[in-house]
């Protein structure tokens, strides 16, 4: 099927949804979601809950460890534990 | 027999990341939040003989990063710790004057609710979190909590941008269904 220049289908608009989460949706992407969240009720819903998860994450600050952060803390974990099964 | 076990080779995979999130909006440094979770994790193996069994595993790890955090800020409260800041005032001769500043309240500092709010709510998002494929969760904290670029994950994991986006794609509906049906009912 030939691919449409304007309409797009609710997969490539979820995809673009995601993408625009983190800013890195282009200007013609989100124009195309626009038009799509225009006619399409699933695409609405997954946009609303999308931005949702995205502001709750927002709000809560959550952190979380580095690859390197979390391997230092596992390798002195290893080190105290080959300890205590020598003694 | 004990509902739960004890597993210490599994702690960093499974819990160092909620530790992390509890203790940094408690203490908010990086630094010390990781001291205080390997000082939790040693005086856990230490006292392994005592875990019954009734709590879980991360429950039981928590109530002892609890006293680490105590055990903390009673450290900077203490004579020593006061005297310190104060030798640090005295030492910043270039900045005589400013002192007075520094010490006003910061408007910034989040309320002891906020704080606990957030920690609920960074503990629920968590819990989503690891109801995920290993590889989709860690995409997704690189992604969203790192704040990594596209570019960066792809080379670390080995995968392509349009590999990284169904990732994400599967974490967000996955970890959307769970908060809503977890945090926001």
């Amino acid at each position: 099927m030939k691919k449409s220049f304007l309409f797009i289908s609710c997969e490539e608009a979820k995809l673009i949804c995601d993408k625009s989460q983190y800013d890195e949706a282009t200007t013609w992407e989100i124009v195309k979601l626009r038009i799509r969240l225009f006619y399409c009720g699933i695409t609405k819903t997954y946009s609303r809950k999308n931005v949702k998860l995205s502001e709750t994450i927002e709000t809560s600050k959550v952190q979380c460890l580095k690859a390197e952060e979390r391997d230092k803390l596992q390798s002195t974990l290893d080190k105290e534990l080959t300890k205590q099964q020598q003694n | 027999m004990p509902k739960h076990k004890i597993d210490p080779n599994n702690w960093v995979k499974l819990y160092s990341d909620y530790l992390f999130n509890y203790t940094i909006t408690r203490v908010s440094d990086r630094e010390v939040a990781q001291d205080l979770i390997s000082e939790t994790f040693l005086a856990g193996l230490k006292s392994m003989k005592n875990f019954k069994g009734e709590a879980s595993e991360r429950t039981w790890l928590v109530s002892i990063l609890k006293r680490k955090i105590i055990d903390h800020y009673r450290k900077i409260n203490s004579n020593k710790g006061k005297a310190e800041v104060r030798m640090n005032y005295i030492n910043d001769t270039d900045s005589e004057g400013d002192w007075l500043e520094e010490r006003v309240a910061d408007s910034n500092v989040k309320t002891a609710e906020d704080t606990l709010v957030n920690s609920e709510l960074g503990g629920a998002i968590y819990d989503c979190l690891a109801k995920l494929p290993e590889k989709q969760a860690d995409v997704f904290k690189m992604k969203t909590i790192l704040g990594y670029g596209t570019e960066t994950i792809c080379n670390e994991l080995n995968i392509t941008a349009s590999n990284l986006w169904v990732i994400i794609h599967r974490a967000r509906t996955a970890l959307a269904e769970c908060m809503e049906e977890n945090w926001f009912k």
